[in-house]
């Protein structure tokens, strides 16, 4: 193997690298949390059926989940524009990213709601519980604590997927690594270097989660 | 002895001189004559470099290059032979004298300069930053501010990076597609790209306006002709200067680049 690795002609460009680390970490910040709050209002409408909510939620998780992130992507970046709404790249990045968590969160938080047996909301109204403490106690947290680890994964899947939005020209972490590769052509000491970086970031994330999954949504501090 | 040898000495060098004295003729042998005396101009052609050369629906080259080649022979009064080359074998048919003329979008430097002479530009040939009519851009500093989309490696890219000021904002995408996308979707405010690639754009699109702002870089096409063929090369550059007064190559321009000949050429 006569390949002399540089990974110098990667470090040169630390800077670039820092920042889409820290621009690929904002999309995923504000991306979850606006994305699981689109869910758990989806997730709402649906098990509960609230009309008509139920019926545009289904249409939207069906025609998100079955069409590529890349291609809703593109939509919105390229082919809104013609529509009179354009947007920039960070924009438009958040927005696909949101309505894609949106749709799969959706799905994720009502199977949490679902498997909350009725018994259990009926136990509450026995006990002259609101409507608002019902949902809050009996219902939201609960089902958050099911599928907790399901939602963590499904942040996590869409923080990698983001790396698409390199095609769009946001300068997050994957726009990074193209960048640096068109210039100091190592191919495989850049993306070694980026690959590791978002595993870095991946179990960042996921740290992160558990540790506010436990606080807020499986401890009983707070309540 | 050595009378024998002297004379031997005396026919081998003739000999030699004499050898000498054809090979030079031969290499000499004017190009443009033999044009003349036999009819025939062979060009060496693109044919899969669009809108230089391409083979059209009836089987035959056309193009930018294949009207040039075609301005040229009914000048000299003779007949035309295209000869399709690629950009691998376009040098060697006129180093080996298969061919008369090179005109197949070639860009003149100093290591084609060694095996081949050059004409005038005949073809404008450049990268550089397009966009519409009401954005006031004349060189890189006026970029300041303004958003462009170029795809990245692109020598475009590259040199815009060392160019353009701070302000400026360079959007980078994957492919030409993506970059014109971007462009034409009012995404950017600028492009960076490649003459013949924004003429082609303008043409398909009347979303907006792909006007050369300034020039990145330019590498306009020459005539390549063998070494030595002074005549040939002198006849060939007073075509391109003739034909360009009388706006027969403007018309070639605006028939294959949709733009009419740059200032510059």
């Amino acid at each position: 193997m006569a390949y002399h690795f540089d990974f110098i002609a990667v470090w040169e460009y630390r800077e670039q690298l820092a920042t889409g680390a820290l621009h690929t970490l904002g999309l995923i910040a504000v991306g979850a949390t606006l994305g699981v709050s689109l869910g758990t209002l989806g997730a709402v409408s649906r098990a509960w059926k609230i009309k008509p909510f139920d019926k545009i939620f289904t249409v939207y998780v069906e025609a998100i989940r079955n069409t590529p992130f890349l291609v809703q992507l593109f939509f919105i970046f390229f082919g809104l524009p013609a529509l009179g709404v354009k947007l920039d790249e960070w924009t438009a990045a958040i927005i696909a990213m949101v309505v894609n968590l949106g749709a799969y969160s959706t799905e994720i938080i009502r199977a949490g709601i679902q498997a909350i047996p009725r018994g259990q909301i009926e136990a509450a109204s026995s006990l002259a519980m609101t409507r608002a403490q019902i949902f809050r106690h009996i219902v939201l947290r609960p089902a958050l604590q099911k599928v907790w680890p399901a939602l963590t994964s499904q942040v996590v899947i869409v923080m990698l997927g983001s790396s698409v939005c390199s095609q769009i020209s946001a300068t997050e972490l994957t726009y990074a690594a193209n960048f640096i590769q068109s210039r100091n052509f190592r191919a495989f000491e850049t993306y070694i270097t980026v690959a590791l970086m978002y595993l870095v970031l991946a179990f960042c994330v996921r740290w992160l989660l558990n540790k506010f999954g436990s606080h807020f949504v499986n401890g009983r501090k707070t309540t | 002895m050595k009378s024998h040898a002297f004379p031997l000495g005396r026919t081998l060098a003739t000999a030699l001189l004499s050898v000498g004295l054809f090979a030079t003729q031969l290499a000499h042998a004017d190009v443009l004559e033999n044009i003349k005396k036999s009819g025939v101009i062979r060009v060496a052609v693109p044919q899969d470099f669009p809108p230089f050369g391409t083979v059209g629906t009836d089987m035959k080259p056309q193009g930018y290059d294949i009207d040039t080649a075609a301005l040229i022979a009914k000048d000299l009064g003779v007949k035309l032979e295209l000869i399709p080359v690629t950009s691998t074998n376009r040098i060697p048919y006129i180093t080996t004298g298969k061919a008369d003329l090179v005109i197949s979008s070639l860009g003149k430097n100093t290591d084609r300069e060694k095996v081949i002479d050059f004409s005038d530009a005949y073809a404008p040939f450049f990268n550089g930053v397009f966009g519409p009519a009401d954005i006031k851009v004349e060189s890189a500093a006026d970029l300041a501010g303004k958003t462009i989309a170029v795809t990245r490696g692109s020598v475009e890219d590259l040199e815009l990076t060392k160019i353009a000021p701070p302000t400026a904002t360079l959007k980078r995408f994957e492919d030409n597609n993506s970059t014109i996308s971007a462009y034409l979707s009012g995404q950017t405010q600028l492009i960076a790209t490649g003459n013949v690639v924004a003429s082609a754009v303008d043409e398909r699109t009347d979303k907006r306006d792909v006007l050369t702002k300034f020039i990145i870089k330019n590498s306009p096409c020459y005539v390549g002709i063998n070494k030595g063929e002074a005549t040939l090369v002198a006849k060939v550059n007073e075509i391109i200067a003739k034909s360009k007064k009388n706006g027969d190559l403007n018309k070639v321009s605006m028939k294959w680049l949709k733009h009419p000949l740059t200032a510059g050429l």
